[in-house]
């Protein structure tokens, strides 16, 4: 029996019907829609000078954008009591020394847990998998008590140091490992005589590259929206997400400058995503090719 | 003179052949022992900490003294507004869980479709939301309670209102509306993991998956697709339940705490007034373990679902 064989740019485009096509393209726009429409309506809402944001009835689109809710903010920003820049930093150095000690730590132990066998290694995995299974709002009073017995409460390290150690990291790098990087070729360098660290570092670590690109995303991410904590009391040390909820708080005559920070604290994990996406599709595709 | 002979491991007693292993792989506990370390003392001890503290009364100040099941009984037979939170968190979960697992498949399926220079593009519409911290903020503005709301204002436009509805201060709408939102910014890990989970299937696959017979997308989905992404399947709704038990932040954010009647109270929101506010560490740890109990369970139960995909 003879199949009509749809091509598309001189690809043969197997099982695939037009109307399916047309179907899927039809439920990702109103899904698409639903996401991205209150997404611009942030933008939109931070663009309204004071006469559209109070005027009735309300219309989506702005018409005379200005950058006065973005300048109010700032203005904001430079009253506080505790120096704007000094939030900025804590959610910059947090997020930047967080995500790099998670993505070093995590992968070291998935490399051993995924590529070495030894006694407890799967033990260890396991109980790491089981973690994934509840939220850590469940462990947050106990872990306020361990992190005061070891004086570690209102400082930075309360942010940094469970952050290096996150369930996700170490699991997506192992499923990755485990997949995606060949016993054989480790088995090779090995005999050549490297050590374990050596390929580990210089093997499997450039073969994953798609896994700790998402590592970074969802450990910077986190890192970055994480508001007031209950580990954290000075203000000094406080999050620049928190500082921006000390602004919204201000109620109904902050709506515009409001608008204008949560476009703002969007902006950065959106360009990191943006940065790091393109990368993964690009080692995606030339991974492609497996031994 | 007699031969060397090889060690095999019928020689020794299992412990012998262990402490072997450990000798020749010293370097993996090596290379593993910071990040345990860390994981050890900010994930596995607290949870058994907690299940301690449950069942004792103690309140950070005081000597902890030991109440037996007192706290438990307290939880499950004098505390109304437990009931309450543990209905709405169970109500919350099983729609939010379920409905965001499958859109988050069914996007990076469709997804997967399109022609490889939009997908990053469209990846990043549905992924956005769930990237964007507080975002979730602008449905307060969008569903706001005076007529300058956008939803309010479109209805009193068109008159099928008479006066404003206050969507967040109605207990009414409290819940289907923080659903919505949850939903809204549900595309996260489980969304990414499908995406590359997808890319990462062989091509060779559906090939000669089309000349044994399959004949439209959705065969192909179900008996090619989805059973060779397992993993991430698993990984996906194991990500799905956790955040479905995790939206309390959403819920205090839009509609307050504690919202109008408790009628978007979760077992996190309660965890929360125990633990945070009163101090009561004791009785908020037995709420954790109740809460921890829950979420393994559903777990289970998900993944022994999820072994007939593909069959």
């Amino acid at each position: 029996m003879a199949r009509k064989l749809r091509v598309r740019k001189h690809k043969v485009v197997l099982n695939r019907s037009a109307g399916g096509d047309l179907g899927i393209t039809i439920m990702l726009s109103i899904l698409g829609a639903f996401m991205i429409l209150p997404m611009i309506y942030v933008i939109m809402q931070s663009l309204k000078p004071l006469d559209e944001l109070w005027m009735f009835p309300p219309r989506f689109f702005v018409r005379h954008p200005t950058w006065r809710n973005y300048r109010d903010l700032f203005m904001l920003m430079n009253t506080s009591w505790v120096p704007f820049s000094r939030y900025i930093f804590n959610t910059i150095f947090t997020s930047v020394i967080g995500t790099i000690g998670n993505l070093f730590f995590s992968s070291l132990a998935a490399y051993a847990m995924a590529k070495i066998k030894f006694p407890g290694g799967k033990f260890m995995f396991r109980t790491v998998r089981t973690s994934l299974m509840f939220h850590s709002t469940v462990t947050a009073i106990t872990s306020f008590i361990i992190m005061s017995a070891l004086h570690m409460v209102d400082t930075y390290w309360a942010i940094i140091v469970p952050a290096f150690a996150t369930s996700l990291g170490l699991y997506l790098m192992k499923q990755f490992m485990e997949t995606n990087v060949s016993d054989a070729v480790l088995e090779s360098a090995r005999l050549d005589g490297a050590t374990e660290l050596q390929t580990f570092w210089v093997i499997a670590m450039p073969m994953v590259k798609p896994a700790w690109l998402t590592l970074i995303i969802y450990t910077f991410k986190d890192l970055w929206n994480r508001g007031s904590s209950i580990y954290i009391h000075s203000e000094q040390l406080k999050s620049f997400n928190y500082a921006i909820g000390q602004i919204m708080a201000g109620g109904i005559k902050r709506a515009g400058a409001s608008a204008a920070s949560l476009v703002v604290m969007m902006l950065v994990p959106i360009t990191v995503f943006v940065i790091s996406q393109s990368n993964i599709i690009e080692t995606m595709g030339s991974s492609g090719m497996k031994d | 003179m007699s031969k060397k002979k090889a060690v095999i491991r019928s020689d020794m007693t299992r412990a012998q052949w262990t402490w072997k292993e450990m000798k020749k792989n010293w370097v993996a506990y090596l290379m593993v022992a910071p990040y345990m370390i860390i994981f050890t003392m900010f994930t596995v001890v607290p949870v058994f900490l907690s299940m301690v503290i449950s069942f004792t009364d103690f309140n950070l100040l005081e000597p902890p003294n030991f109440v037996f099941i007192s706290n438990y009984t307290r939880l499950f037979l004098d505390d109304d507004i437990f009931v309450i939170a543990v209905k709405n968190t169970l109500i919350f979960a099983a729609i939010v869980g379920p409905v965001s697992y499958l859109m988050s498949l069914l996007v990076a399926w469709f997804i997967n479709e399109l022609p490889p220079k939009i997908r990053g593009v469209v990846t990043l519409v549905f992924y956005a939301p769930s990237i964007s911290g507080q975002v979730y903020l602008i449905w307060g503005t969008l569903f706001s309670g005076d007529s300058y709301g956008w939803v309010n204002g479109a209805l009193l436009n068109l008159g099928l209102i008479p006066k404003e509805i206050a969507f967040f201060e109605d207990a009414d709408y409290v819940m289907p509306l923080c659903i919505v939102v949850a939903l809204w910014t549900s595309l996260g890990t489980s969304f990414l993991a499908f995406i590359a989970g997808l890319q990462g299937i062989d091509r060779s696959m559906y090939e000669a998956g089309a000349v044994d017979g399959v004949r439209n997308r959705w065969q192909e989905l179900w008996y090619i697709t989805l059973p060779s992404m397992k993993p991430q399947l698993m990984f996906g709704a194991v990500m799905a339940i956790t955040s479905s038990f995790g939206f309390g932040g959403v819920v205090t954010a839009l509609c307050g705490f504690p919202s109008v009647e408790y009628a978007a109270h979760t077992i996190m929101h309660h965890l929360d007034d125990y633990g945070g506010i009163r101090f009561e560490v004791g009785y908020s740890s037995t709420i954790a373990v109740v809460l921890f109990a829950i979420m393994i369970g559903s777990n289970a139960l998900v993944k022994k679902m999820l072994s007939k995909v593909g069959q």
